[in-house]
């Protein structure tokens, strides 16, 4: 009989908690580096009484938020335009490549300097990286697009403005999805990044001051702490891109790369 | 050669026990090209799995030259319907015949005799350095056909091989299925659903029932052995055993229905059979 | 040589229009935090000379590349196993999926705890960021290949190390390539970090060392760097990926013909 996979699964976790605790007790590494996740679970519980976490939470949250929001609006705006105007494509082709691998973290001087610690530094970063991811999936999208569906409607004298609402939008719905999607990833990267070495308020800023003062349970239980908000926001992402694309029939196997 | 004995084969689909096969009795000798041939969802592909030691069955034995088959046998090769889900695309033409080869541990001058054989044999002696995606459908089967023939087997299994390809095409590979087989004395076993490709390559003819599956008919098809696609199909002999095949399929469907129904027929408040 | 010619162009085209407006821009600028590009790029050489290069610049990117390849054996290797077992993969998913979700850079300050601040910490860091896309991305890859190539595979005795080497791998490494790449961005990230975290050498102190003696001139000659780097390694990566799997695109080009 198969084991279920969820069981499988929910071994897998309690093997490795188990293994976390004993490897650390046992002496085979110094607890001091690696404490056992008891003593995690028991600094998270105090860090969960602690209303300064709740507030660098809201903080992290927030920058995330807006970042996003501004870096998919923005993606999707500039996507749109580009894939409209003829020519614009292949214009800003070149210059798409060349500023996409730039790593955003290279502008973290700039934003110390410009914006010092406040949300902004934070958000110069977070839009910077996510735009791209958006950008270029609403790219690839209308890239998809069907050529007869699109000659269809300007035959049937659809102007741009409906032929980008009727035809080019749903096409590209799906890919936008999966942009959002990376995107939301990237955003709560940078955020934390932005807030672990500039030192703007949030979760990250909390780790830094925990490793500064050698507060090594609470550092790993605020490292948890975003480790569980990624996995949230990887599947309550996806789950977004479902339930808006169940009606949509999507026919993309190939490998995103 | 090849004896298939009782051959059983349940599967558990979706909470309930499916037969697929129920019991398949038959034999294959040296040398001959034998077709296998019944409705759709008969269980041919199952069988031939398990001929070909993919599958185990349930209860009932395969015997390749006496030895019970328990995994691939050495010296059988199989060549599946979908080629494009077969030959590996990250390796040339050249390279997906020799691999087998390779992995027999056949010296290299031999394998390299062997590969440019095998692709002059399917007419396709130029094509070693192109990748299968490159080629069009008919001539990738043949790539899969070369790198059945490479392998020197006693015994070819085919799993409706041309089913996923244009008539016109169908019938030249039909003509190099015999043609090989002629020529290098293989066993054949040849599954396919299609009654006038059957009848046409065999030379004997083995008529499959609907799930689960028995052995309905076996004949033996005595067209002369110089066989082509425009006069032998238009001779009255072709014609007679083609209408008796055919014959035996529709009985073997009706015969399924019959069954269906009488299992899903719940006696009504007065008894009588639904439909 | 005119459809060329119109490709340079658009190549060209707006990159030159967009340095053409800053040059124009910040001319006039006396703005500490933005310096004229005239001055970036005149004070670029000066900074960047050969003896920097060898005690920041090398470092930096050999410590990428040895993290980055660590992470690459790592993945590959472990995500074959996991993936190549259903029962593995159920096992080991959920803590996969959460460790995958810590954000890389989160891993400098622990790492740092037990690894100092040397060489070891930034290379253990990279690998350890690197490593989640190529695992995952293994394993999903392992997981997928098509079954009438497996059992193909079977049916001619094309068993372990050969089936390793001629099927697994290679029908995999489209996924496995995608990996590659996600893990090479977090790489870049995480270089940076570290040694804007804690470092005494690399591209990144370096460019932070500038910020804070407000040498601002230099400092974007660093960011300058640092986003040529970035876009060198993905043109060298896209080079590889096209030799590597110019049968895949090929396949999917042939498949979108028909």
């Amino acid at each position: 009989m198969r084991t279920p996979n969820t069981v499988l699964g929910a071994a897998g976790l309690a093997t490795f908690l188990a293994l976390g605790e004993a490897v650390p007790r046992l002496g085979l590494v110094s607890a001091d580096y690696f404490p056992p996740p008891s003593r995690i679970a028991g600094a998270l519980g105090d860090e969960l009484g602690d209303g300064a976490f709740w507030s660098a939470l809201r903080d992290t949250l927030t920058g995330w938020v807006i970042g996003l929001g501004i870096a998919s609006g923005a993606g999707i705006l500039c996507g749109l335009l580009i894939a409209v105007v003829p020519f614009l494509r292949q214009a800003t082709s070149s210059t798409i490549e060349f500023l996409r691998p730039i790593p955003s973290v290279a502008l973290i001087p700039l934003a110390v300097l410009l914006y010092g610690s406040e949300l902004r530094s934070v958000l110069l970063l977070v839009v910077y990286a996510s735009f791209w991811q958006v950008l270029v999936q609403v790219l690839y999208g209308v890239q998809d697009l069907d050529p007869v569906a699109d000659e269809t409607a300007r035959s049937y004298g659809l102007g741009t403005w409906a032929r980008v609402r009727h035809v080019m939008w749903p096409t590209a719905l799906p890919y936008v999805m999966t942009g959002i999607r990376l995107a939301a990833a990237v955003a709560l990267v940078l955020a934390i990044t932005a807030e672990l070495v500039i030192g703007a308020p949030g979760l990250g800023s909390l780790i830094a001051v925990a490793q500064a003062s050698q507060a090594v349970p609470q550092m790993y239980a605020l490292v948890t702490v975003t480790g569980v908000l990624g996995l949230l926001i990887n599947l309550g992402a996806r789950a977004v891109e479902r339930r808006a694309l169940a009606w949509h029939q999507s026919v993309r196997g190939e490998t995103v790369l | 050669m090849l004896d298939i004995r009782g051959l059983r084969k349940t599967y558990q689909g979706s909470g309930r026990q499916v037969e697929a096969v129920r019991d398949l009795t038959f034999t294959v000798k040296a040398g001959e090209l034998v077709c296998l041939v019944g409705p759709s969802g008969c269980g041919k592909t199952t069988l031939l799995k398990c001929m070909g030691g993919l599958l185990s069955p349930t209860s009932g034995e395969v015997l390749l030259d006496g030895v019970p088959v328990t995994g691939p046998p050495p010296g059988m090769a199989i060549v599946f319907q979908e080629y494009g889900r077969s030959l590996f695309p990250w390796m040339r033409v050249a390279e997906n015949v020799e691999l087998p080869l390779k992995e027999k541990g056949t010296p290299k001058a031999k394998r390299r005799e062997l590969v440019t054989d095998a692709l002059r044999s399917v007419g396709l002696p130029d094509a070693a350095d192109a990748y299968p995606w490159q080629l069009s459908g008919g001539m990738q089967q043949r790539v899969a056909i070369a790198r059945a023939l490479a392998y020197e087997p006693q015994v070819l299994l085919m799993d409706e091989p041309f089913a996923a390809v244009d008539a016109q095409t169908r019938a030249d590979l039909e003509d190099l299925v015999r043609l090989l087989w002629q020529e290098r004395g293989i066993t054949v076993l040849f599954v396919t659903h299609d009654i006038d490709e059957a009848v046409y390559l065999g030379e004997r003819v083995v008529v499959l029932s609907a799930s689960p599956t028995v052995v309905q008919d076996e004949l033996y098809i005595d067209l002369p052995d110089e066989r082509d696609q425009l006069h032998t199909r238009v001779s009255p002999r072709f014609t007679e055993l083609r209408t008796h095949v055919y014959e035996q399929i529709q009985a073997a469907k009706r015969a399924a229905r019959a069954d269906a129904s009488a299992l899903s027929a719940a006696p009504d408040g007065d008894g009588r059979p639904a439909g | 040589m005119k459809a060329l010619t119109r490709q340079v162009l658009f190549a060209v085209g707006l990159p030159a229009v967009l340095l053409g407006l800053w040059w124009a821009a910040s001319d006039a600028s006396t703005d500490p935090f933005w310096p004229p590009l005239r001055t970036i790029l005149r004070t670029f050489p000066s900074v960047w000379t050969g003896e920097r290069l060898r005690s920041d610049v090398v470092p930096s990117v050999l410590r990428l590349a040895a993290g980055y390849v660590l992470a690459g054996l790592a993945g590959v290797g472990l995500g074959t196993l996991i993936g190549s077992r259903r029962g593995v993969r159920a096992f080991c998913e959920p803590v996969l999926e959460f460790l995958r979700a810590v954000p890389p850079p989160v891993l400098v300050p622990v790492i740092m705890l037990f690894a100092g601040i040397g060489d070891t910490m930034k290379i253990v860091v990279i690998a350890s960021g690197c490593v989640w896309p190529v695992l995952l991305n293994t394993v999903e890859g392992v997981r997928a290949v098509d079954s009438v190539m497996l059992e193909t595979a079977r049916s001619y005795h094309i068993g372990g190390v050969g089936r390793l080497r001629h099927l697994v791998l290679p029908s995999a490494s489209p996924q496995i390539v995608a990996g590659l790449r996600q893990a090479l961005s977090i790489g870049i990230i995480l270089m940076v970090i570290s040694e804007m975290f804690a470092a005494n050498n690399g591209i990144g102190f370096t460019v932070v060392q500038f910020q804070r003696s407000f040498a601002i001139p230099d400092m974007w000659t660093g960011i300058l760097l640092l986003g040529l780097l970035g876009f060198l390694l993905s043109v060298a990566f896209h080079f590889a990926e096209r030799r590597v799997l110019g049968w895949y695109h090929g396949l999917r080009a042939s498949t979108r013909r028909s």
